[in-house]
């Protein structure tokens, strides 16, 4: 009775109303995993922009840490220095080496949590979410607490001159951050704003002035 | 006026304080707007509603669901919601209280499940399935959370829904834990509850059917868990999935202990 074999076909209807009665799978945790995923195959659709491929095609990365969180343990050091490598190869420089742009456009899309959902139209630009989970100017009292506090982003940083040579570390950190934030932190719950599509280059650039110009109200 | 000291007093105490201040005179004014709402949640008219179709002889069969079997024998309402979801041995599943009345309308009045599990929010049949979970939720109210374990598949559900909570994706990689996984974190001025420990408290799994002054309108657990796969950027979940299931599993036995408070009034 504990040998029953795991199958997930549509035959295991059967085979879960058997278990019902049996004991937990005597694979244990793979055959779990196995269960979770068919789970997920037949249990979402297609619904708008949102299609299946966002539960089907998740990196190898994300996988790891996935199945990191369900065993309760961090990533070995090794697992997590090869993700992080994989995601900083793919962070993709601002193509005419200009780093910032706009800090008023910026502010507008650190604002806007639009996007990407099933009720979202693929033509309207989607927003940063970045208030959603930092606090990032000081003027913008209604900011969420998963992230750290942005404010003072640049003037923490002595960023005085954005162009200068002892700003740059500083400035392409802040970009790949940005655009691949598990670059830098295999497992982070920062988006990969850029790296996934949610943001283009032009409102990376205007993100990256709210944060580091020195004009932007995130640094005076 | 209270609250304009309290501002002008803790402007100098710096953004935190600030910040802080404001969530307390949001929180204050929607609490107030609670309050005067307690006496009359409009969550109370859906379960009138419901009810009333829990007696009414409905469907093809002409029946009422008086004889519904909700995991406490045939006809027993009172405390069944809080056992919810478990396993039913008359159809070999885990099911959860929205699926399970499917089931009774579709054996006892003769209505067609399938169809029922596709027709829109706010359409049709789901209508009714949302007045009966909430009158059924209401029931219990008060009520210790105490979703069980007894049975295998039971526990099986619980494990997956465990993974399901854990599972990063779409363009985001958001998972639920992203944003429940932790104690005393907000989205801009909104708590959010941490989901992952016993008895966890029951602004969450204990709470739905809910009312929603937000949109208006009782939204069930099916509705609160699709909404939050559209925000994760996920594809939709099929109304009625296993995975719901098991994700109700996991979250009901994490808040058991915790007292129901369904049907809620929610923002």
């Amino acid at each position: 009775m504990k040998k029953i074999a795991w199958i997930l076909a549509p035959a295991a209807l059967a085979a879960v109303a058997i278990a019902g009665c049996a004991a937990l799978p005597a694979g244990g945790g793979a055959d779990l995993d196995r269960e979770t995923q068919q789970m997920l195959l037949t249990g979402f659709h297609d619904q708008g922009i949102a299609k299946m491929d966002r539960i089907t095609d998740v990196d190898d990365g994300v996988k790891a840490c996935n199945a990191a969180d369900v065993a309760g343990k961090p990533l070995d050091d090794a697992t997590a220095r090869r993700i992080e490598e994989t995601n900083l190869k793919a962070v993709k420089w601002p193509s005419d080496g200009r780093f910032l742009g706009d800090w008023k456009k910026g502010e507008a899309i650190a604002q806007s949590g639009r996007g990407q959902t099933w009720t979202d139209d693929a033509k309207s630009p989607a927003g940063g979410n970045c208030y959603n989970c930092h606090q990032i100017s000081r003027q913008e009292i209604s900011f969420g607490t998963l992230g750290p506090s942005l404010y003072n982003y640049g003037k923490l940083r002595g960023v005085t001159d954005p162009d200068s040579a002892a700003s740059k570390p500083i400035v392409e950190y802040t970009w790949g951050k940005i655009w691949n934030a598990k670059a830098y932190n295999a497992c982070s719950n920062m988006p990969r704003s850029g790296h996934m599509g949610n943001l283009n280059e032009q409102q990376v650039r205007d993100l990256m002035a709210l944060l580091l110009d020195p004009q932007s109200p995130v640094n005076h | 006026m209270r609250t304009i000291h309290l501002l002008a007093g803790l402007a100098l105490a710096g953004v935190a304080a600030g910040a802080w201040a404001q969530k307390n005179a949001t929180e204050a004014a929607i609490d107030e707007y609670r309050a005067m709402l307690a006496d009359g949640n409009p969550a109370e008219l859906t379960e009138a509603k419901g009810e009333d179709l829990w007696q009414q002889k409905r469907g093809p069969k002409n029946a009422s669901l008086e004889a519904c079997d909700l995991g406490k024998g045939p006809g027993v309402v009172k405390g069944a919601f809080v056992e919810l979801p478990r396993y039913f041995a008359d159809t070999g599943k885990v099911q959860d209280l929205e699926t399970r009345l499917v089931t009774c309308m579709e054996r006892l009045q003769g209505f067609n499940g399938a169809e029922i599990l596709k027709t829109p929010w706010g359409k049709g049949e789901k209508v009714n399935v949302d007045a009966l979970a909430t009158y059924v939720a209401g029931q219990s109210r008060g009520m210790a959370i105490r979703v069980p374990q007894d049975k295998p598949m039971e526990r099986e559900y619980y494990e997956v829904g465990r993974r399901l909570f854990f599972t990063r994706g779409g363009t985001h990689d958001f998972s639920c834990a992203t944003c429940h996984g932790q104690d005393g974190k907000r989205i801009r001025l909104q708590d959010l509850p941490n989901l992952t420990k016993n008895p966890g408290d029951n602004s969450g799994f204990p709470a739905w059917p809910a009312y929603r002054v937000s949109t208006g309108d009782v939204w069930t657990m099916q509705h609160r868990l699709n909404d939050c796969f559209r925000q994760q950027r996920f594809p939709e979940p099929n109304y009625g999935a296993d995975a719901l299931t098991a994700l109700s599993v996991y979250l009901g036995v994490n808040a058991n202990g915790a007292k129901s408070t369904a049907p809620a009034l929610k923002r």
